[in-house]
Formats: C-alpha cells, structure tokens, sequence
C-alpha cells in the first residue's frame, strides 16, 4: 500500500510545504521551532481515531484492548528507536519542557538539599534553566554553569573544574538550538560518572537530526519533544534509567497511575506508569509511533548527511554576503545557522525575508543568556529539516541579499 | 504591499537619522520602554509646559521601525496638549492594527499603515507611544510590550 518515504521524494508527503506566504512559494526553514508532518503521521492520527479509538487500560473489551496494544506499542517503538535498555524506562510526558519539570520535580526534590549543585552550560534552552531556578528558589540548591567558548563550543576544561562533590546533577542540551553545537556529550558523561554525577540530555534538537543511542550515551535522563520529531504537538518522551524511575516519587497524581486506592492510603503503579496520571495523549503517541517509523524508513544517518549537506552550501553562501556574521562556528553542529546582520535590526531581516516567502525565527531563541553571552539583543536563526533544499537557500541568500540592498540606502 | 512601501521612507528619513534623539537634562516627564522579544530598548523624555509638550527627545536602540516611530512621534507631538496626544495616539493604533485612517489626515504617520499587514511588528511601531503615554501618566513602571 504505502511506498517507503525516500529523502528524494519527502516533500510529496509534507502538504503544508506547497502553499504560498505572502503570495511567494513558502520557504520554511524553522524546523528547530517545530518540523512539519508528513501525512504518514496525520493519517495514522485520523486511522486511529476513526477505527481503534478508546481509552486505554481500562476497559475490558477488545476495543480498549486494541487501544492499549497501540500505546504501548509506540512505547516500543519510542524504546528501540533511542535503543533504550527496557520499554519501562520511556515515560509519555507533553514536550520536552515537561519532560525536564518532571525530573526536577521529583528526582530533584527528593535528592537535592539547600548548597547542592546542577551544572548546565551557557547555551541552554530556557527550558533546562527555569525549572532549576525554581529549585533554586524552593530548596536553595545552587545553579553553575558551563562556559562556552566564542565559537559556542563548551569550555571542556571549565566542566571538569565545575564538578564537584556537590555537583547532584549535570543538565545539558545534547545539541544547541541556536548554535547548532553538537556537545561532546559521550565524554561529559563519563567524566560526571566518574564522580557519580547523573546527566540529564535535552535531546529537543539532536533527536529529529541524528542517531541517538541513550544506552551508548550512558546518560541518566534523556528528554525530546515529538513536535520536533515530524510528530504531533502535545507529546514528548522522557527516558530514563530504571534505577532512577524506581526510585523517583511521584509525579502528578490521579488516575492511571496507581495500584490501589482507598480513602486513607494508595500504592503506586510501577514505572512509566507511575509517571503518567490521567489519560494521557493517546493518539499523540500514535502519531508520534508513525513519526519515528517515517524518519527511520529514511535513516537516521541519510537525515543527518543531508542535512550536513545543506548546512556547508547554506554557510559558505552566507559567508559571502556583506555584514552577515554567523553566532556558532563550532563543529560538530546541527543544520542551524543563526546570524546576525551589521546595522539591520534581526526583526527587520526577518520581515524582508517574511515578503519572500521565507519563515525564518527572529528573537532570543528563549535562550536570553545565550544572547547576552554573544552581546545581541536578538538573533536570526535559519534551520533545516528532512525536506529542505539547496534550492530554498539559494532563495533565502537572496532575500538577505535584498535585505542587505534595501537598508544600506543612503539618505 | 511591498516592502519598499513599508519601509523605504520611514527607513531613509527617520530610522537611520532619527528626529529629537538624545536625552533632555530638565525633562519633567521621563520613562523607559522595553520590548523584550525584540530587545528593543527606549527612554523618553519630555517637558510638560503649561499643558504642552513643549520639548520632547528619546534614545536607545531598536529595530527600524520601532526608531522610526519614535521619531516620527516625537516630531507630531510636540506643542501638543495632552488631549491632543491622546487622540493621536487612539488613531495611530487604530492606523497599525487595521491600515484604516478613519479619513483623518495622518500626516508623515500615515507611512505607518503597512504595519497592519505585519501584526508581529505592531509592538514595533507602538512603544514609543505606549512609553510617552505612561511618561505623561508617571506610571511607576516601566512599559513592556510582554
């Protein structure tokens, strides 16, 4: 029935990329904010609701059951692709953001105590900083950071001079959605577990564009939001290892998560389950199961080479382009380019770009630490996903081009 | 709606060589502007003379628009009583949210109308009249679009 999706052929199966945005073929090269969805993903949404929807682990007919297999089935499914060790180590959470909460609030409040440390870098992600903050706050744990180096590589020897014996936790984006810095993060782990220091990966960015092996890795925690993944809004995954699930409390509390219940006591259910109160985003893990067979029909590695790809053409061509100064030099990175321009305002840019057609992020990135580190207000960031073309940089180069020509007119 | 209708002369005239830029030492009136997701930044200052705008200046940093807007507003308010402004400011917004001069004659401001058609930037085009406003109302905070 259907063919095998080739990266040859992706933008037959992404609708959205066939329309206009202000009367120009759209080009859309924010897919670190949110990828796009293949049909694969939205029709096996549509298939689930039409034909096998109930909730799950509870009923007692074949309908309920069908539902569960489903569910569990992209557990699995989530499980191999991330080549977890136990399908019990992926709890289902709503994104990434929750996916970090949920870790702070229950690993860190139970064993983090006022003077403890968590070590992030100078590169995350708002959501890996505030939840510590609030920990901060709440039990007096102290937040250090990680520098990082002018070409946004972090400063390894800093790392090893931060941990501490009262370094509790390392927090650590595995790739930078602004710098596109691929972190060395296989060795930042084993040095921590050398110390005995757990790792938390805010995998939002690496995992839509690279393999990712959290048993290789040997990290703690692993965090990802299906939305970046070409999957649905409303579903993340958290991985972690089973020895920490065991011993973690509760998260949020309800229904689906217990064993028994009566007015003055209730045991828990085992891990993940323990971890997902309510009923949770059924179909959301359905279309995030069709997700990850759609990029794995693909390859992992085919993504990431052309990906690769496109990064050094779209660099060595914004390279030529006069007052274009590219923020994150360090290599590995990701398909993310972010920029800023001499004399032209990012949000200026990013309007000439608006005109061609062009959807371009424009802003602080919700990394306002990052911006000050680089001394800018506000960064331009082009990023690529499975679909994009050397063509739709050719067209991008030119609207900065015509950027570059419209404010340099001289009054 | 081209580009060069929304920013060509704006840019060329004020966003580039802005109007009533510095800071005016005896200003009675002073506050400061902030639009976090752009990092746009602004101070106005002004004097209030017998119920007049009798001097006004501004300065910081932003992108084209919201400069240009500071400027052009400094220009339009001047000698203008708090009334006046009041009612400027009603039609300038109702100029960026919808394009529509309600037939009254914008002046240099109408170059503004295209801003409609970007509400993202509305913020742009507003805070130095959000900033004027709560300088002339000594509002204890400072202005933020967020």
């Amino acid at each position: 029935m259907s063919i095998k999706p080739t990266l040859a052929n992706a933008r037959q199966d992404f609708p959205i990329l066939a329309q206009t945005n202000r009367s120009k073929p759209l080009v859309y090269l924010d897919s670190a904010s949110s990828a796009q969805k293949p049909r694969q993903v939205t029709e096996a949404m549509a298939a689930f609701y039409l034909n096998d929807y109930a909730n799950i682990h509870r009923g007692i007919y074949e309908l309920s059951e069908r539902s569960t297999t489903l569910f569990e089935e992209a557990r699995t499914a989530v499980a191999n692709f991330i080549h977890a060790a136990h399908r019990e180590e992926i709890v289902f959470v709503k994104n990434t953001t929750e996916g970090i909460n949920l870790v702070a609030d229950t690993f860190g409040r139970a064993q983090f105590k006022a003077g403890d440390e968590v070590l992030i870098s100078a590169m995350e992600h708002h959501s890996n900083i505030v939840p510590w903050l609030q920990l901060k706050e709440q039990l007096g744990i102290i937040l250090k950071v990680i520098p990082i180096t002018d070409a946004g590589a972090i400063d390894l020897l800093a790392y090893q001079n931060l941990l501490s014996t009262r370094t509790k936790l390392v927090a650590l984006s595995h790739a930078s959605n602004v710098l596109g810095t691929i972190n060395p993060v296989k060795e930042m782990i084993a040095l921590a577990h050398a110390k005995q220091i757990p790792v938390l990966l805010d995998g939002a960015q690496a995992i839509p564009h690279m393999p990712v092996d959290v048993q290789n890795l040997d990290c703690d925690f692993y965090v990802f939001s299906g939305h970046k993944l070409y999957g649905p809004t409303g579903i993340g995954v958290l991985y972690a290892k089973k020895t920490w699930l065991d011993k973690m409390p509760v998260y949020q509390s309800g229904g689906g998560m217990i064993e028994t219940v009566s007015f003055t006591d209730v045991t828990y259910a085992k891990a993940p389950h323990k971890f997902e109160a309510g009923t949770p985003d059924i179909a959301g893990a359905i279309g995030l199961h069709a997700a990850i067979q759609y990029v794995t029909a693909i390859g992992m590695p085919a993504i990431y080479a052309h990906e690769q790809t496109l990064l050094a053409y779209a660099e060595e061509k914004m390279a030529k382009i006069a007052g274009l100064r590219i923020i994150g030099t360090a290599k590995p990175k990701l398909g993310v380019i972010s920029f800023v321009m001499d004399d032209i305002h990012p949000h200026d840019v990013g309007t000439v770009l608006d005109c061609e057609g062009i959807a371009i992020r424009a802003g602080h990135h919700c990394a306002m630490p990052l911006m000050a580190r680089f001394n800018v207000p506000a960064m331009l960031r082009v990023s690529f996903g499975l679909y994009n073309t050397e063509k739709e940089i050719d067209v991008m180069v030119a609207a900065i081009e015509q950027a570059v020509k419209l404010f340099n007119v001289e009054a | 709606m081209s580009l060069r209708e929304l920013y060509l002369e704006m840019l060329v005239d004020h966003g580039k060589h802005p109007r009533n830029f510095g800071t005016l030492p005896h200003a009675s009136h002073q506050h400061a502007g902030h639009n976090p997701l752009c990092g746009d930044q602004l101070l106005v200052y002004l004097t209030l003379t017998d119920g007049l705008i009798s001097d006004i200046k501004f300065e910081g940093s932003g992108c084209a628009i919201s400069m240009a807007s500071a400027s052009l507003m400094s220009e339009t308010v001047k000698d203008k009583t708090l009334d006046e402004f009041n009612h400027m400011f009603s039609r300038f917004h109702t100029l960026v949210t919808t394009g529509q001069t309600n037939d009254e004659d914008m002046g240099k401001l109408s170059i503004f109308s295209g801003v409609a058609e970007f509400p993202v930037r509305v913020k742009c085009a507003t805070l130095a009249w959000h900033t004027l406003q709560a300088a002339l109302a000594k509002d204890p905070n400072p202005v933020t679009t967020e």
